[in-house]
């Protein structure tokens, strides 16, 4: 017979949580965090921990903020706790509408038209709060869509879009694969063809978010592009969600288009396009380098999806201790001028050190003038084009160079082999350390000889790297090279030969 | 080319065009009343008196003290700016870890130190309006429901239910016993639900209690936890009042129940607590919300969907320093209790001067109004007539009961911590001369009075949706079911 309960015995019944709860559609075990967990048990730090994993999967950007700091210490009333803020404490801390401040508004409308070059304007009244872009992403997909429904998304894509879109929402996503044959560009034949996909699997359509500049690739879509995509969302009447949070990290020519810009062009407006369709992600995580902060944004031009997101927004307000602070930092035109300017020169200088440097030992990247990252073509490190031969490139990566990157697997993208590197959250220093451990990695590849025995392989251990991690996260076959004596024809440094 | 753009509509989603978000209730047309015409002494002294926002403003003055001494709690002082950098790229959503256990031992302390909180268990989430719809994200599906005893908070409405798809099924609770939670009304409200095929995931609780104010007895709580335990069903207590408490008896937290020998039986993974800053320490604007759950699978979701509405950095790092000051923790929640007792006392002393009773309540900023005396009669509509009356003759505002959800007509939230000692004078001279103008007996002196009460007054500055007509005009058009006539 079963249940016997007697005193204190634990009889429990089980526990029944949500779905939400016990199912693993917030992606968290996904190979992506993998990485951050390697990083977190042996952190690289300079003086402290000189060995350990540098953090490359993160994207951070962490160049510009001493001219923040500057600012602040010129602006003391930008802070409720100072001595010349005090008196704005107790209407700022007690301050709730989820409007928010009118000068945050005001401010944040002014700062999308400058990282804009002023080619737009955005009326404040259409800014909405989130918390951080993934509250603005879930938020803006809870106006727009119901469970079952679905989403067009170009691949590769940001992985922390299988929790924001998919999760609490129910919706899926649908990618659009683009491959490196033509750059990854988005042609509209490929869209077509996933929409017409989902219409015959009586799926049903809601949208198609955008990541403009891309995540993962560095790269910005062009007027031409983007005025194919709109037409082409107007004409089917669904949704267009352009996720802007890398627009002012565009650091080199061509210059970045809004979509904003491209509802304003004079042709498209002859080709009826439906403003109500449209909407944008904005962030200051990514331009400001304050993911702290969860300032989210949505932007949408429908009066409807405004008031949703609106309400919505009680879920995730930005704290006012910081509408506060932003709205009279981004209220300061002449500091975000110079802001803008100097970032992206800083970004520039750094994407062209590390570009360089990988150039110089044979790994190519795909051309981008965006974000905080570069898109690495590791392909010809590949013992062969599959997915589990990327796995374990990675792997290698993570235990013996001992970088955290991201494998593109885990956005999605459809051909094995491309990594995204983040550099902006690391100063010069490291950036050398990690260019350095690279190019160690690559010239041991490159001294592997026919029977896949590295060469030289014990000296570059010797310089270099001591393994840290608990077994689990080792690739056994990497542990087989360290003994030269025993030949592994499979391992994945041998470099493909055709 | 001129043709003519057939626009389609745009589809949106279902949630974005129901109206289960609850805001086109007349919860909300008080608030909109206030905004049209907001009192303010100088500026605006007939304006209306915001008597329906539950917040606690009566000791910033003790935070501004602490900020000044403690320069170095904001990243952006001379002090603070050194950890500008490192709090404003953080994003953990672990959340800082001085912050997690600021947290805890603040909860601990509004507990007078009788539970200990494991800085482990606390999550973030966007102020409690995020923590309530967090939680029930994580126990319970679509089409579930939640037992949730009335009169309630009517945003619970939005915030549990909107976008999770969960049913609210009431508890009613009566005057008759003080509105205390009965385990009849518990076990019928559940059956119930049961007979209709309703699949009951939980019990939400708000102790202490929006709106009544009061807390719930030991004697209360363990029988509400047998009951759940008993049936399966999550404890969800919402205890961001916990240290609104003013008088006896002291807070009880469901933290200390579970630490009951009496009730070791229980299953702790069913139990969760809700917790904000915004009404213990008068901060809604930080967004300061808390999960603390004792079932470890709750707490890693929770803990995933914080990311959707984590508190800032900035906050967090002020608070971490804030809280973390034992001393003036201590002597905070002491002189804030204090406050909120003689502000209290001097608010319903005044109400029973002119013979207006509130339930007897002893945590809250708001009181519960018994005004069933001047309904014209007992039902609903009387009390929405009344209600417009006090909003735009009286010019409070303040919440019908109905809105709450409460059964019976009659009953109003009134909050009294949101203003100066001035503004609560006022708002009873006006309460004082609206009851005293009903009093007399005598219609025509009532009239007279009235006119004079209005020519002092008020002038009506409303659109005319909010207006009951027949008020306006008292000498043409006696009004035999003028919500004024006893």
């Amino acid at each position: 017979m079963g249940s016997e309960t007697s005193g204190n015995s634990n009889n429990k019944s089980v526990v029944v949580l949500s779905k939400l709860a016990t199912n693993e559609q917030h992606g968290e075990n996904s190979p992506y965090f993998d990485g951050w967990k390697a990083y977190d048990n042996d952190s690289f730090h300079l003086v402290n921990n000189p060995n350990g994993v540098i953090q490359m999967g993160l994207a951070e950007n962490q160049l510009s903020v001493d001219l923040v700091e500057e600012w602040i210490m010129r602006n003391p009333n930008a802070s409720i706790c100072t001595n010349e803020g005090i008196e704005s404490f107790r209407r700022i801390v007690n301050f709730q509408d989820y409007h928010g401040l009118p000068e945050f508004t005001t401010a944040i409308a002014k700062y999308l038209g400058k990282t804009r070059q002023g080619k737009v304007k955005f009326d404040p009244k259409r800014v909405v709060m989130a918390g951080g872009a993934t509250g603005a992403n879930e938020t803006l997909i809870f106006c727009l869509a119901d469970p079952g429904d679905a989403f067009l998304v170009p691949s590769p894509y940001y992985p922390g879009f299988n929790r924001d879109l998919r999760w609490r929402t129910g919706i899926q996503l649908l990618p659009i694969s683009c491959t490196s044959s033509n750059n990854f560009k988005i042609t509209i034949e490929a869209v077509q063809e996933a929409y017409q996909n989902a219409q015959q699997a009586n799926i049903n359509v809601k949208g198609l978010i955008l990541t403009n500049p891309s995540n993962p690739l560095g790269t910005m879509l062009d007027r031409d592009t983007l005025k194919k995509l709109l037409t082409f969302t107007s004409q089917h009447n669904i949704h267009l969600v352009c996720d802007e949070i890398y627009a002012a990290t565009v650091f080199d020519a061509p210059q970045f288009i809004s979509i904003a810009e491209i509802i304003d062009d004079d042709e498209i407006r002859n080709h009826c396009i439906n403003k109500d369709l449209v909407h944008i992600v904005s962030s200051l995580s990514k331009d400001m380098g304050f993911p702290g902060f969860r300032v989210g944004i949505v932007y949408s031009f429908n009066d409807d999806v405004v008031n949703c997101a609106r309400k919505m927004s009680s879920f995730g307000l930005v704290s006012t201790q910081t509408q506060h602070l932003l709205a009279s930092m981004l209220s300061d035109g002449e500091f975000v001028e110079e802001f803008l300017i100097e970032s992206v020169k800083r970004l520039r200088k750094r994407h062209e050190k590390f570009t360089n440097g990988l150039e110089e030992v044979g790994i190519k990247c795909l051309k981008g003038n965006a974000g905080l990252y570069c898109w690495m073509d590791l392909r010809p490190m590949l013992k062969e084009p599959t997915f589990d031969a990327e796995m374990s490139l990675w792997k290698l990566i993570i235990n013996d160079v001992k970088l955290n990157v991201s494998p593109g697997s885990s956005f999605n993208c459809p051909e094995a082999g491309w990594f995204r590197v983040c550099f902006a959250n690391i100063d010069d220093q490291t950036v050398e350390i990690a260019l350095a451990r690279i190019r160690m990695f690559v010239d041991a590849n490159n001294n592997v000889n026919e029977n896949g025995v590295v060469k030289n392989k014990q000296q570059w251990k010797k310089n270099k790297l001591r393994l840290n991690f608990s077994n689990g996260k080792y690739d056994e076959n990497a542990m087989n090279m360290m003994s030269p004596n025993s030949p592994i024809p499979i391992s994945p440094l041998v470099r493909a030969r055709n | 080319m001129g043709f003519e753009c057939a626009k389609n509509n745009a589809i949106l989603s279902k949630l974005a065009t129901n109206e289960e978000h609850g805001e086109n209730s007349p919860y909300f047309d008080g608030w909109k009343a206030y905004d049209n015409d907001p009192f303010h002494p100088l500026k605006n002294p007939n304006g209306v008196i915001q008597m329906g926002l539950a917040e606690n403003q009566l000791c910033f003055d003790l935070i501004e003290e602490w900020i000044k001494r403690n320069p170095k709690a904001s990243i952006c002082s001379n002090e603070g700016i050194k950890s500008f950098k490192a709090i404003a790229n953080f994003q953990d959503y672990h959340g800082l870890p001085e912050f997690r256990r600021a947290i805890a031992k603040f909860m601990e302390k509004t507990r007078g130190g009788r539970v200990r909180f494991d800085p482990e268990r606390v999550v973030m989430a966007g102020g409690a309006t995020g923590a309530n719809e967090s939680i029930i994200f994580c126990l319970a599906d679509p089409g579930d429901a939640f037992l949730v005893p009335s009169p309630y908070y009517p945003a619970f409405n939005r915030d549990l239910r909107w976008r999770t798809g969960v049913q609210l099924i009431p508890i009613h609770c009566e005057s008759s016993n003080n509105f205390q939670i009965t385990a009849k009304a518990v076990k019928e409200a559940y059956e119930n639900a049961q007979k209709s095929n309703i699949k009951v995931k939980g019990l939400i609780l708000t102790n202490p209690s929006n709106p009544l104010g009061t807390t719930l007895d030991k004697h209360t709580l363990k029988s509400l936890l047998n009951f759940t335990n008993q049936h399966n069903l999550h404890l969800v207590c919402d205890e961001i009042y916990a240290a609104t408490v003013f008088d006896m008896p002291q807070f009880v937290s469901i933290a200390e129940i579970l630490e009951d020998n009496e009730m070791s039986h229980c299953n702790k993974d069913l139990v969760h607590i809700v917790y904000s800053l915004s009404k213990d320490m008068g901060l809604p604007g930080f967004r300061i919300g808390i999960i603390y759950s004792f079932n470890d699978a709750v707490v890693s979701c929770a803990r995933k969907m914080s990311s959707f509405g984590l508190v800032s950095t900035q906050t967090q790092h002020f608070l971490a320093a804030m809280l973390n000051d034992e001393k003036f923790v201590v002597n905070y929640l002491a002189e804030s209790a204090r406050r909120l007792a003689n502000r209290h006392k001097h608010f319903t002393n005044g109400l029973e001067e002119v013979g207006i009773t509130c339930l007897k309540n002893n945590a809250g900023l708001f009181c519960w109004m018994d005004l069933r005396k001047l309904l014209r009669d007992s039902t609903f509509d009387s009390e929405m007539s009344l209600w417009r009356v006090i909003i735009n003759d009286v010019k409070l505002n303040v919440s019908p009961g109905s809105s709450f959800d409460c059964q019976e007509p009659g009953w109003f939230r009134v909050c009294f911590a949101n203003m100066d000692d001035g503004t609560v004078d006022i708002a009873l001279a006006r309460i004082r001369r609206f009851v005293g103008v009903k009093k007399s007996g005598d219609e025509s002196n009532a009239m007279e009075k009235k006119q004079q009460w209005k020519k002092n007054n008020l002038r009506l500055s409303f659109s005319k949706r909010m207006y009951d007509e027949s008020v306006l005009s008292p000498l043409s058009s006696p009004i035999p079911h003028s919500p004024l006539v006893r």
